[in-house]
């Protein structure tokens, strides 16, 4: 690293080199331009190049940003880069700036790097599919709005590229809009998020209002000099930020979006849905943990959410068939530990598993498409198996996901975040500390369950179907990598990297030995059981009643179409017909039958009309003699 | 010579106008029609004089000038018109005349 650095000053690129930061996300940004405007006359060929060479050379650049970053370490830890003033209205005056401090290296890098290896999957899997180019602009334009994301300094450029993930995770969601069910999952995915959303905002404007900036950094500062601990606006803003998180990471109780969101190409379930978007949420409450610990009480329902989620969206994944919505529940629950972390303060373990997590999901989502395409679109495991004879890749990379996802221990990626995360729960002190640990625990049994479920029902057992063509190149490519960084990723030292973000109390070394093998004894057992329930039966764990109502998403989308959606449509079919339109129509209504009324009496008889002046004089004399003889 | 009472006056007066509105309502020649509304005009005119002579003013007689001038005014241009019809029509009936129908 230190040689690096002394290479960049001796070719005096030190300085200049951050400077590049803005092509980081300038990059895929440029890749989207020309494939919208001009990537109707480009080749197949020539748009894969372009939609992921951009962003290959962005993840080079990010790695080079980082080397130069980590070597020629500015004084203060962070780099900031003012491109311009993005608007100024009073004194609102966001400024278009990427902030650069360890927590958001890390991110670029993830976001760079496994967005990258994704889309060279991408430019093989979705090779056959007629709206190629669209895809790479989608997915160009969703790496840009997510490096914008994670560089902003400013909360309401972060924002910015949170609506914008938002949007293109809508669109690829619904990539395949023919199929009237992928437009519904779009749409809820959307509207899910958007309640959250809505309180990101509402979170903003209390940050704004109350402390006059929206840079994060100042915003931070100011927190911490204005408001006490525990006092009303800051567990207001730290509340309604949590709700953005909750709603973008998919956690309790806005979880139910995800596992729909599956109606999307798989590289798109990979990069999106798992690696990046997801993870957003774990990265906004990570960057405003200052904010959070003027909120202890919003800290402490932070870890709980993310032990309640973690634990039911493992039961669900075991309940579950669809290979997609399998780990679409792990996603969920995976975050879950990630939110527990950040609950207990510990974010550089939070961090450590995002990244970790990236590796392994995106890898099991990329063999899982390596599958369902060998299939002909096969997604039930139940009809699966006996693959790992014809697909040993796959089925390697797979078994090494799968092994990182459920903790084994010492040989995996998962295993050390993971375990970061336990211990740094229990050594959060008191028993909702033990609460979190013991969650995670089983957390970690549920996780070995549906994990190595999934690998025995896939891969072992008798082939039940027939197989189509093998993965090509470009495909196998970046399973291997990520097999690789799945398993190698934990000998990154990303604690001493993130050492210096972290707010946790008091570790206490000396149960760890112990705590940490009940842990890893508890994935171990998980693997054990989902081998036994192979190997005896048709690979259910748990009772058929019990099965389907996990599979089902816990009855939340039940309970969720009762009392929101249902209200929703009967009030929607109440004004679809505009009741306020209505009367106004009612009065037009009135005065065409008082025109036909009216002009019946106009007979073009000259007898009728002297008549009817006759009458109406009688009537007006009448009248006025009576009115005189009463006075 | 006793005066004749006001009320004989307006009596007659009156009983005219009803003839004439009848004449109006229940004629269909437009040239009975337009006889009947000087009837009529006549039938007001004499309540007019009828009241000058209760007052003993002469405003009645004045009003009455005023009605004739109109009824002459309202003759000619109703003769004119009813000229304009039968040509138009070739008859006077009022009630071939209905192509203001609503």
């Amino acid at each position: 690293m230190t040689a690096l650095g002394t290479f960049f000053d001796g070719i005096g690129l030190g300085g200049e080199v951050l400077g590049l930061l803005w092509l980081v996300p300038a990059l895929p940004l440029a890749a989207f331009l020309v494939l919208v405007l001009g990537g109707k006359w480009l080749p197949r060929r020539a748009i894969a190049s372009l939609g992921a060479g951009s962003v290959g050379l962005a993840a080079v650049l990010a790695v080079v940003v980082a080397a130069v970053f980590l070597t020629d370490y500015p004084a203060d830890g962070t780099f900031s880069q003012t491109l311009w003033t993005w608007l100024s209205s009073g004194g609102l005056q966001p400024t278009m700036t990427f902030h650069l401090d360890r927590l958001s290296l890390v991110m670029m890098l993830v976001c760079t790097g496994v967005g990258f290896l994704i889309l060279v999957y991408a430019a093989g899997y979705m090779a056959e599919d007629p709206g190629y180019r669209r895809f790479f602009v989608y997915m160009d334009l969703f790496l840009f709005f997510m490096l914008v994301l994670v560089l902003a300094d400013d909360l309401l450029l972060l924002f910015l590229g949170w609506e914008g993930v938002g949007l293109c995770s809508y669109l690829l969601i619904g990539f395949w809009y023919r199929d009237p069910a992928n437009g519904l999952a779009a749409r809820k995915a959307f509207i899910v998020t958007r309640v959250g959303d809505a309180a990101f905002i509402a979170g903003l404007l209390v940050l704004f209002t109350e402390l006059g900036a929206t840079g994060i950094g100042e915003l931070m500062d100011a927190a911490a000099e204005h408001w006490p601990v525990g006092s009303v606006p800051a567990v207001a803003a730290a509340m309604l930020l949590l709700g953005g998180a909750v709603g973008k990471s998919a956690q309790l109780p806005l979880q139910v979006w995800l596992p729909d969101a599956m109606a999307g190409p798989t590289p798109v379930s990979a990069l999106i849905h798992a690696a990046t978007m997801v993870t957003a949420g774990v990265y906004l409450i990570a960057r405003l943990l200052p904010l959070y610990e003027l909120a202890p009480a919003v800290l402490t329902l932070i870890g709980a959410i993310g032990a309640l989620t973690l634990v039911l969206a493992a039961f669900a994944a075991i309940g579950s068939h669809d290979i997609k919505r399998i780990l679409a529940y792990s996603t969920i629950s995976q975050v879950g530990y990630m939110i527990m972390a950040l609950g207990v303060g510990a974010v550089s373990a939070a961090m450590f598993h995002l990244v970790s997590h990236a590796f392994f999901k995106a890898l099991l989502f990329l063999c899982a498409g390596a599958v369902i395409q060998s299939l002909g679109g096969e997604h039930d495991v139940r009809r699966m198996g006996g693959l790992w004879r014809r697909r040993p890749l796959t089925f390697i990379g797979f078994l090494a996901g799968a092994a990182s996802l459920a903790a084994v221990p010492l040989v995996t990626a998962g295993y050390y975040s993971k375990e970061l995360i336990l211990s740094e729960a229990l050594a959060s002190g008191g028993s909702a500390g033990r609460l979190l640990w013991l969650a995670g625990t089983v957390g970690a049994l549920l996780t070995g369950m549906y994990a190595f479920r999934s690998v025995f029902m896939v891969f072992l057992g008798r082939p039940k179907t027939g197989i189509t063509d093998r993965p090509g190149l470009s495909m196998r490519l970046p399973i291997l990598v990520l097999a690789v960084l799945a398993l190698m990723g934990g000998l990154i030292d990303m604690p001493t990297l993130l050492g210096g973000l972290d707010h946790v109390r008091n570790p206490e070394q000396s149960t760890q030995w112990l705590t940490e093998a009940i842990s890893v004894a508890a994935g171990l057992l998980g693997i054990l059981a989902a081998y036994v329930a192979f190997a005896t039966g048709p690979g259910s764990l748990l009772p058929r009643w019990l099965e389907d109502f996990a599979g089902a998403g816990l009855g939340f989308d039940w309970v969720y179409d009762r009392l929101f959606v249902q209200p929703s449509l009967a009030l929607v079919r109440v004004i679809r017909n505009d009741p306020v339109d209505q009367s106004l129509e009612g009065l037009g209504r009135a005065v065409g039958r008082a025109h036909r009324w009216l002009s019946a009496t106009q007979t073009g008889r000259l007898r009728w009309y002297a008549s009817a002046t006759a009458m109406g004089g009688v009537l007006v004399v009448g009248a006025m003699m009576l009115l005189s003889v009463q006075s | 010579m006793t005066p004749i009472p006001p009320d004989h006056a307006l009596y007659v007066a009156a009983a005219l106008f009803a003839l004439g509105l009848t004449g109006v309502l229940a004629r269909r020649n437009l040239l009975f029609v337009l006889m009947s509304l000087e009837v009529m005009l006549n039938a007001a005119g004499l309540a007019f004089v009828a009241g000058g002579a209760r007052w003993g003013q002469a405003d009645g007689q004045i009003m009455f000038l005023l009605v004739l001038t109109l009824a002459a005014a309202e003759v000619a241009i109703g003769l004119a018109l009813l000229l304009a019809v039968h040509l138009r029509v070739g008859s006077l009936d009022g009630d071939l005349l209905s192509r203001l129908r609503g």
